[in-house]
């Protein structure tokens, strides 16, 4: 029967649910542990955070399981998990000064205050296909592991330190200017309010760390092609570790544990808006958690693009940038065509019906195919 | 290791905290004093997906107490995929009552569909709307629609009607018309067919709608004038089924849904469900008094 | 000046780009040849500009470009906004509510009902995605007309008037010709019969002979409707043939004005007698 049977809707959904188990589990592997998947599923797991908009790894994991390793849709299960917390807290601003960095590179510079850090990335390696992964168990695991660390004790340890920022080179020395949203001080939270446009710019970067990845690579791409001005260098990215501080009732500060974040931040130059004044470096953020690199350096493209006035390229519109980036909106919305039209249908049909008729009794009108056409382009725009 | 009971917990009554259902109710409030107005609200997100109808869920949640009874439609049938899915997690999260029947229901959830039985004063209707602004097809940004609603401007929005009549000969607005509440704002009714349109107006009922996505909310009092957009000749138009009749039931006066037997032949069905088993196992409702029908309808069935 | 008699007035009207400072106007204008202010860079687009417009008159402003005319119909029209002055409109709000200063809707009241603007660019007084007879209708739409029949009507009285072919009524203005677009803007900017009307340079760009043509229907119309225009052109002879008082501007500023006749028969300041003498 169809989906849209007369009775028996329940039952069929119940089945189709039961069905979907099945296709998971068929294949009769051993379950997949969610300690397995929050390990080794490590980058995932930061997309789903990310978009997911909650910071709990386990989580992540369990939920990456449940959907059979879609991410969008796991990012969106943590989404509507996470809309049944209380927001108890707003953290203190976190300054990434004090990040444990794990990697940190800039390209402005060839060297830097501290030194570049390369850090855990695959940039570098080539991108065959690992057959000998093929085969992997535990005694290959344990064997990289010892070999590893002993590697690892010989070398020279030195003191664990925080560095300072490149970007902090440019601004004593008066290159790079604030973006000057001093008016934004109070952070719009976009989770508790309904964003009205022109968003400040809390709130737009709030979205972009919300935000499908893929999307806002397509769009910060765009800038960078020619859709847009925006060519930055990248001032300084990092990733590493940093220590999250709430206030709580009684105005004391409390540590509440540590994230993973990735940090860029993006420089790029600024026409000064009038002639007489030099030009300056300007800075686009992005700010994500996890490591997640494309997501951090294409939000701060687009946070840069997003200030520049005019709408004249699609990563510079902000209503475009946000509004389409939104994954899990996306996700639904553009999903929601499976859903049942045809009352909606209907109300087209007869429109259209009634334009044929007329069409038809006049019939002087020669132009009757372009006509129809018109006709069937107006029913399509009708049926949202 | 994941602890145990890290993962235990139960929700909330309803699901939504019950500060966030304030919010909603508050912003409700608001939507009811300024017909027709879109009211931003925070829209938290649900376990249903967006463009599923969220917003009405948020409306449904926050107002629905343990004396309810929840009634779901979707396209005009209570046993819709989809209304039967929204219909689990409302019972789930709040054990209602529930019910097929529209005269029972104080609660009724909708997606693109006015009941053909008419509502009565202690009922409200929550409408699933994909997209709340009416002015989305003239004007693709927020920031300029809001600008227009506030200062009425609509000037667009009457251009494309009358862009519609010059091209095709009438207005080809399908669902979704657009209309004009207590005089002042363009409000988008939701996908509901242009039958539904004359109830929207004076009714006893109370109509919410949510649109939970585009995070807006918005209403229409009882006893409020909901006027269709039309020009001084060229008139808003129902769906008519002159010469149509339901297979089933025989009736002539319903919203009726076009089907395609395998034999290629074409019949008609009631599309709204509960209205169809009232007509067929007790007796026929009372339904709205549609003034658009056209009178040809209205003899054939006086006769019967 | 006779005061009774007025249908516009217009004071101090000032736009400037860019932050300015105390001595911006004084270090900018017609004596330095710039409209830069050397301090801030800021761009003194016009400053200082007083004149009334008569009831059914038609008056010139003539400039190169850069001199602020266009700037100066864009403030009153209200697509820019000014950075000082006021205007004032005959039987508006008892004639002295600055119309630069009131509500959204008011001024998109008085765009519709008191004045029209026909620009140099179609695209920028016509929507290119609607017809041309819709492009009509919005103006009579929004005037309260709510009847097809009658819009229609009228809209092809307009076009007919601005000589344009009625059975076109139903075509976008894109596959039109350049001086069918304008006679199309100009029959929207009329359609509510406002007492002013703005053109900016509508004949540039377009053939002599086409030109030609479009001055005249203008000629005609402003006499048949009795509209007062302001009519903003870089070309003298557009000037000679519509208007019957000029304003000359440079850098700004107005460096002189005057019956049309006279400025171009004796013109006195050294500018307009340079623009005369090119003319000849």
């Amino acid at each position: 029967m169809g989906y849209v049977a007369v009775k028996g809707g329940s039952e069929a959904i119940e089945n189709a649910k039961k069905l979907v188990e099945f296709y998971r589990l068929r294949e009769e592997v051993s379950p997949l542990e969610v300690a397995q998947i929050q390990s080794q599923f490590r980058l995932a797991i930061d997309k789903i955070m990310g978009e997911g908009s909650f910071y709990a790894p386990e989580y992540g994991a369990l939920a990456l399981k449940q959907v059979e390793g879609d991410i969008l849709e796991a990012a969106f299960v943590m989404r509507a998990y996470r809309a049944t917390l209380s927001r108890l807290y707003y953290s203190e601003p976190i300054d990434t000064k004090n990040m444990f960095v794990e990697r940190r590179i800039s390209s402005s510079f060839r060297d830097i205050p501290g030194g570049q850090i390369l850090g855990p990335t695959r940039d570098y390696t080539q991108r065959m296909l690992q057959v000998n992964l093929a085969t992997e168990d535990d005694e290959d695991m344990q064997k990289f592991l010892t070999e590893f660390k002993e590697d690892v004790k010989g070398a020279e340890k030195e003191e664990v330190q925080t560095f300072s920022k490149v970007v902090d080179l440019l601004r004593e020395q008066g290159l790079l200017k604030g973006v000057g949203n001093n008016e934004d001080t109070k952070l719009m939270d976009v989770t508790r309010v309904a964003v009205k446009y022109p968003a400040p710019r809390s709130a737009r970067l709030q979205m972009l760390a919300r935000a499908e990845t893929g999307g806002i690579m397509a769009l910060g791409y765009s800038s960078m092609r020619g859709h847009g001005s925006v060519h930055p260098t990248v001032g300084e990215l990092r990733v590493g570790l940093v220590d999250v501080h709430v206030t709580d009732n009684r105005k004391r500060k409390r540590y509440i544990g540590k994230v993973r974040v990735t940090e860029a931040e993006m420089i790029s130059k600024a026409a000064s808006k009038s002639a007489k004044k030099v030009p300056y470096y300007s800075i686009g953020y992005g700010l994500c958690f996890g490591q997640n690199e494309t997501k951090g350096i294409c939000m701060g493209i687009l946070d840069r693009a997003m200030r520049i006035p005019g709408n004249n390229a699609p990563a510079n519109d902000q209503e475009f940038v946000l509004y389409h980036t939104e994954g899990v909106e996306s996700l639904g919305f553009t999903n929601h065509l499976k859903l049942p039209h045809y009352v909606t249908f209907q109300s087209g049909l007869s429109n259209l019906r009634k334009a044929v008729k007329r069409d038809k009794s006049s019939e002087e009108e020669k132009k009757e195919g372009a006509k129809t056409n018109g006709v069937l382009q107006q029913v399509n725009d009708d049926l949202i | 290791m994941v602890e145990e009971k890290k993962f235990h917990r139960q929700f909330n009554y309803a699901f939504i905290d019950e500060r966030t259902k304030k919010e909603i109710r508050r912003k409700l409030l608001k939507a009811v004093c300024i017909p027709g107005y879109q009211v931003p609200y925070s829209s938290p997100e649900m376990p249903i997906a967006r463009g599923w109808g969220t917003g009405g869920l948020h409306i449904t949640l926050s107002l629905i107490g343990k004396e309810d009874t929840f009634k779901i439609i979707d396209q005009g049938s209570d046993a819709s995929v989809n209304a039967c899915n929204l219909r689990d997690f409302v019972k789930n999260t709040t054990d209602c009552d529930t019910t097929f029947e529209t005269s029972k229901a104080t609660l009724i959830q909708t997606r693109h569909r006015i009941t053909e039985e008419e509502l009565k004063a202690h009922q409200i209707m929550i409408f699933q709307v994909p997209q709340p602004e009416p002015l989305r097809g003239v004007e693709r940004y927020e920031k300029k629609t809001r600008e227009m609603h506030a200062e009425a401007d609509y000037a667009k929005m009457w251009v494309s009607l009358y862009e519609s009549f010059v091209r095709f000969g009438d207005i080809m607005r399908g669902a979704g018309y657009p209309v004009k509440v207590n005089g002042r704002y363009v409000m988008s009714p939701s996908p509901i067919p242009r039958w539904d349109i004359p109830n929207l107006s004076d009714a006893e009922c109370l109509y919410l709608f949510g649109a939970g996505r585009e995070k807006r909310l918005y209403a229409v009092p009882p006893h409020t004038t909901v006027e269709p957009l039309e020009f001084e000749d060229v008139k808003f138009k129902i769906e008519q089924f002159e010469g149509l009749k339901c297979e089933i039931t025989g009736e002539q006066i319903a919203f009726l849904d076009e089907l395609y037997g395998s034999d290629g032949k074409t019949t008609h069905v009631v599309n709204d469900s509960d209205f169809m088993d009232q007509i067929k196992e007790k007796e026929r409702p009372i339904q709205w008094v549609n003034r658009y029908l056209t009178e040809k309808i209205e003899k054939t069935f006086n006769k019967n | 000046m006779d005061n009774k008699e007025w249908l516009l007035k217009v004071e101090n009207l000032t736009k400037i780009y860019g932050e300015h400072s105390v001595n911006t106007l004084d270090k900018t204008g017609p004596l330095f040849n710039s409209n830069q202010c050397p301090e801030t860079g800021a761009i003194v687009a016009c400053a200082n500009i007083d004149f009334t417009l008569h009831p059914g008159e038609v008056l010139g402003i003539v400039g190169e470009s850069g001199s602020g005319k266009s700037t100066l119909v864009k403030l009153l029209y209200f697509d820019l906004m000014a950075t000082a002055g006021s205007a004032y409109l005959k039987g508006y709000k008892n004639d002295n509510t600055n119309i630069l200063e009131v509500s959204n809707q008011q001024k998109r009241f008085l765009r519709n009902h008191k004045m029209g603007m026909v620009y140099q660019n179609p695209r920028d007084g016509l929507n290119f995605r609607f017809s041309s007879g819709g492009n009509i209708a919005e103006k009579l739409l929004m005037a309260g007309n709510f009847h097809v029949g009658s819009i229609r009507e009228r809209a092809s009285y307009l076009l007919e008037s601005t000589e344009v072919p009625v059975p076109r009524m139903d075509e976008t203005p894109e596959s039109f010709s350049g001086g069918m677009q304008q006679r199309v803007q100009i029959s929207k900017a009329i359609a509510n019969n406002p007492p002013l009307l703005f053109l900016d340079e509508v004949t540039t760009g377009l053939d002599v002979s086409v030109q030609a043509k479009l001055l005249d229907m203008i000629r005609r119309l402003q006499q048949d409707l009795n509209i007062a225009m302001i009519v903003v052109s870089h070309d003298l002879s557009v000037i000679r043939m519509l208007t019957d008082r000029t304003i000359v501007m440079k850098n700004g500023r107005i460096v002189e004005k005057g019956l049309t006749d006279q400025i171009l028969q004796d013109p006195q300041h050294g500018y307009t007698q340079l623009l005369v003498s090119s003319l000849l």
